[in-house]
């Protein structure tokens, strides 16, 4: 570079010189501004690579994952709707993810407010410490933990398969709890311990001001916690794996069966719809949450 | 006087995780009177509001209500209500939801609800505020709707827990006066609860100072002005000068090297004493015309007056005089008979009351408030 | 005094406390059971002799998944300093977007990739158009580091953009104001405070890439074996699950060093920032 940029500053007299490093400038400073956009789409271009190839396949005119056949077509969405196993694993998911998220919630909650008038001692802090394993440890040493206890439970009641909608369920509730409780315990601590005061300083028996008072105010918190149970139960599919059987299989459990043999565009039909769902769902919490602000900007005028 | 004794709180003692934060207070309050609790923080006036609302129980002795002991009542049973320091509405529910809060829990009928909201809401001031979100209002229109919210229960005794400490000065001010307005009108007790001396002397009718979770004095403003009954009620209401002295008879007291004639009386002879000088009680003359002679160190304007510290054979005084004096003047100073007040020594004595160290005594003061619970 | 008494408020942890005892610690216990024991239930420490067997795979595991958190980490840093600087609108859309992908099954993800990066597949077949020669990707370390990547980034973006997108902008200014040049705000200022944020990012990618099963087996197709598969083997084909508890044992045991380590470069009271 230093013999190169030598000539070339010979060559040239001084004051195009001097124009053409301060337009070079000007323009690199430009370009420096351009860097972190360029960056993000990069970055973006890797994060979405795999989900364009998902849904240009999803339309393939022929059976393959691999070419791809530009006489676009609905076959392996058709195909997807006629597949009562694959929708049965889509209703079980879904069976499964609300049970599981609303006993999460009703204990998570029971908790949560026992522990937030614990004071700070051993056992509560025993109670974190446990409370925090199933968030640690991995999915699959959770999952084989359970699937030891489970087997274990079903020698001593002389059942073999034990593993199906009981033991997942069980599961999916005890990965869950964490989530809740963790969500709704530091909302309780910042609510202020003076409403409950002024609550049965006004003529509410200490149940009545927790009902009328506290609970309204943790609320969002207890619903947070129970989206978050909802979600993770939908995705979940390593401790599933380990804890159901084969009479009952979620749909995370019949993409991975699907996938172990060579793969039609079907299941890129199914993700294509999950993908839009999902992302008509976040349009809308999005649209609603912005309106939301502008109401609370209003009312602050 | 004994008949309208409404609340009565008996020998009670409290100790709260391991420490004695009241200690045998023996206090009375009387139907439609606006009684206040001053202290410093960590006196124990917050701990007997508390008590009284019934958050919490005492360890030794009685509460009673109209004579009838109400220790094992809880708040909800109680016809007192509660301002707390930082208002506590509820963020969930708008102004009028607030206010109707307790008039739900009473079962009153819709209309008459509606009635009374109303009437809260331009008690205090905040007609047309019904519908906006508790969170949305000015700390000044949050107090208020507390203020509305506890009246609307029709209570007997309204509790008040520093209710203007969060507001600024100038808002403070008018508050003072609409809440002294609001007893009046309702006409029912206010037990007010306040560290700001000035907010106490204005605002009461009676006026209990605290410290170290003991009662220290119980008396109309002007009372515990004019007759502190030790160097800690001197110093903490009002700017005092508070020196050694010795009680030569009734009448003639003697201190800082001079005999001088006072009102006290009934103490005995040559008896060790506190003596109190307010500030604003000495007169400036001439040096050789005085009955005191001291040297100006400080002098600072005030508006009102001239505040001066001045050098009285070592001991500091402070004076205020509209004249202006010149720091290093030598100047007289003389007290009549009745700006001097006479204390029996205390545990207090030599704590407070010279001006040497004006501004680490400040600090010492305002320091325990960090650590207080 | 609290709302409902005291008492009666620590009764409605019994579930919880039942649940956590019967559902979360009993099975950890399990695990060390099975671990110490052979079929017939006797105590034997044949397992964790039989461990060095594994030595290969426990350190390929460690080297891929350290490989995979350190680039995350280069990736995501300067990405969660980009979106920190753009305007909030923009921030949220751009987080929400970053989120989406991992709503999908990580199964389907992985398995893109697998069509996108085969000896058949969609990049071949592209450099085979402009006459490129092809080239073997799938089947190699890096196809699986790419996988563990691709499916962890996500985690180490969210809490890196929540700890930058948090920082006191004053704190930058004074350090401009201090003499310090941007490279130099960066290093003394920004990479300290963000400190947390990097904790809890490396654990939460090296914790679920060092346990992974599925990403190693589709992207290499069977043959590169981690952690994760010896352990779903020994469950689902071999049936041996005191081996399987004692290979989980190890996997444990690394992440709870791991955890220790991060702990003792942060100093924080191990709070996850999400």
């Amino acid at each position: 570079m230093s013999r190169e940029g030598k000539t070339k500053r010979s060559i040239l007299p001084s004051g195009a010189e001097h124009r053409l490093l301060r337009e070079k400038s000007r323009s690199s400073a430009r370009a420096l501004r351009q860097i972190p956009t360029v960056y993000v789409a990069l970055v973006f271009l890797f994060l979405y690579a795999p989900m364009l190839v998902m849904i240009v396949f999803s339309f393939n005119g022929q059976n393959s994952t691999a070419v791809m056949d530009w006489n676009l077509s609905f076959r392996w969405y058709n195909e997807f709707f006629s597949n009562r196993e694959l929708l049965r694993a889509v209703r079980n998911t879904l069976v499964l993810a609300l049970l599981s998220s609303a006993i999460a919630t009703v204990i998570g909650t029971a908790a949560a407010v026992a522990l937030d008038a614990w004071k700070k001692n051993l056992t509560r802090g025993a109670v974190l410490a446990v409370t925090d394993i199933p968030m640690m440890a991995p999915d699959i040493v959770t999952g084989i933990s359970m699937m030891l206890l489970f087997v274990f439970a079903g020698g001593l009641l002389g059942q073999r398969a034990i593993l199906g909608f009981s033991t997942i369920l069980i599961a999916h509730v005890t990965f869950c709890l964490p989530y809740v409780i963790l969500s709704v315990l530091p909302r309780l601590r910042q609510t202020d311990r003076h409403l409950t005061e002024a609550a049965q300083d006004l003529g509410c028996t200490p149940a009545q001001a927790f009902i009328k008072v506290t609970l309204p105010n943790v609320l969002s918190a207890i619903l947070t916690g129970a989206l978050m149970a909802f979600t993770l139960s939908l995705d979940d599919f390593v401790i599933s794996y380990f804890t159901t059987g084969s009479s009952f299989q979620t749909l995370p459990i019949a993409i991975y069966s699907m996938t172990r043999r060579p793969v039609k565009p079907t299941i890129f039909a199914l993700s294509t719809l999950i993908l839009v769902g999902i992302f008509v769902l976040l349009l809308l919490i999005n649209a609603a949450q912005a309106r939301s602000d502008k109401k609370l900007q209003g009312a602050k005028k | 006087m004994k008949k309208n004794r409404l609340i009565d709180l008996r020998s009670i003692s409290v100790r709260l995780g391991g420490t004695q934060v009241l200690r045998d207070i023996n206090l009375y309050i009387r139907d439609k009177e606006f009684i206040t609790l001053l202290g410093p923080s960590g006196c124990g006036k917050t701990t007997t509001l508390r008590l009284i609302a019934g958050f919490l129980q005492p360890d030794a002795g009685d509460v009673l209500f109209e004579g009838k002991s109400i220790n094992a009542l809880p708040p909800h049973k109680r016809q007192v209500s509660t301002i707390f320091q930082r208002y506590a509405l509820f963020p969930h529910l708008n102004v009028a939801d607030n206010i109707a809060f307790g008039l739900r829990l009473q079962k009153k009928s819709k209309a008459e609800i509606a009635k009374t909201v109303d009437e809260m809401l331009s008690l205090v001031n905040l007609k047309g505020f019904a519908d906006r979100a508790a969170s949305s209002l000015s700390g000044g229109q949050q107090q208020r709707v507390a203020i509305a919210r506890a009246l609307a229960v029709g209570p007997r005794v309204l509790l008040l827990d520093e209710p203007l400490g969060a507001l600024d000065l100038k808002l403070r001010k008018d508050m003072q006066l609409e809440l002294k307005k609001i007893q009046q009108r309702m006409g029912i007790t206010f037990v007010y609860v306040t560290h700001d001396q000035e907010e106490a002397l204005s605002m009461s009718d009676t006026v209990v100072v605290m410290d170290g979770g003991e009662i220290q004095q119980i008396g109309t403003p002007i009372d515990i002005y004019n007759e502190p009954i030790n160097a800690f009620v001197a110093d903490f209401i009002g700017e005092s000068n508070i020196v050694d002295g010795t009680m030569l008879s009734d009448g003639k007291v003697r201190f800082s090297g001079h005999e001088f004639a006072c009102l006290d009386g009934g103490f005995e002879r040559n008896e060790s004493v506190d003596v109190v000088v307010r500030p604003e009680d000495v007169d400036v003359t001439a040096p050789e015309a005085g009955m005191l002679r001291g040297k100006v160190t400080t002098n600072t304007f005030k508006g009102v007056h001239f505040e001066m510290i001045v050098d009285i054979g070592g001991f500091l005084w402070m004076i205020q005089t509209t004249d202006y004096h010149p720091v290093g003047e030598v100047i007289g100073l003389a007290t009549p008979p009745d700006a001097i007040h006479v204390m029996k020594k205390s545990q207090y004595s030599g704590m407070f009351g010279d001006y040497s160290c004006f501004t680490e005594e400040y600090y010492e003061l305002s320091e325990p408030e960090n650590d207080d619970p | 005094m609290r709302t409902l008494s005291n008492t009666a408020r620590r009764m409605l942890s019994a579930p919880y406390a039942l649940w956590s005892l019967l559902f979360i610690l009993a099975p950890m216990l399990f695990v060390v059971y099975y671990a110490f024991t052979d079929k017939s239930g006797a105590f034997s420490l044949d397992n964790i002799k039989g461990l060095t067997g594994y030595a290969g795979v426990f350190g390929r595991s460690v080297w891929y998944s350290v490989a995979a958190t350190v680039i995350c980490f280069i990736i995501a840093y300067p990405l969660a300093l980009c979106l920190a600087g753009m305007r909030e609108r923009t921030q949220r859309t751009l987080i929400m977007l970053i989120m989406l992908p991992m709503w999908m099954s990580f199964l389907i993800r992985t398995y893109a990739w697998l069509c996108l990066l085969q000896d058949q597949g969609i990049v071949n077949g592209v450099l085979e158009r402009i006459n490129l020669p092809r080239i073997h990707m799938i089947n190699t370390p890096g196809a699986v580091i790419l996988g563990m990547v691709y499916n962890y980034l996500p985690y180490m973006i969210v809490p890196l953009y929540n700890v930058l997108s948090k920082l006191d902008k004053s704190l930058l200014e004074a350090s401009h104001d201090l003499g310090a040049n941007s490279a130099q705000s960066l290093m003394r200022v920004t990479l300290p405070l963000s400190l947390p944020g990097i904790a809890s990012g490396i654990t939460m990618v090296f914790v679920p890439s060092i346990s992974t099963f599925y990403i190693s087996q589709k992207m290499s197709t069977n043959n590169i074996s981690m952690i994760g598969d010896v352990i779903e083997s020994q469950f689902i084909t071999a049936y041996n699950y005191n081996m399987g508890a004692a290979i989980s044992l190890v996997l444990m045991v690394l992440i709870l060093v791991s955890m220790m380590v991060m702990r003792r470069f942060t100093d924080s009271d191990g709070e996850v920032v999400v």
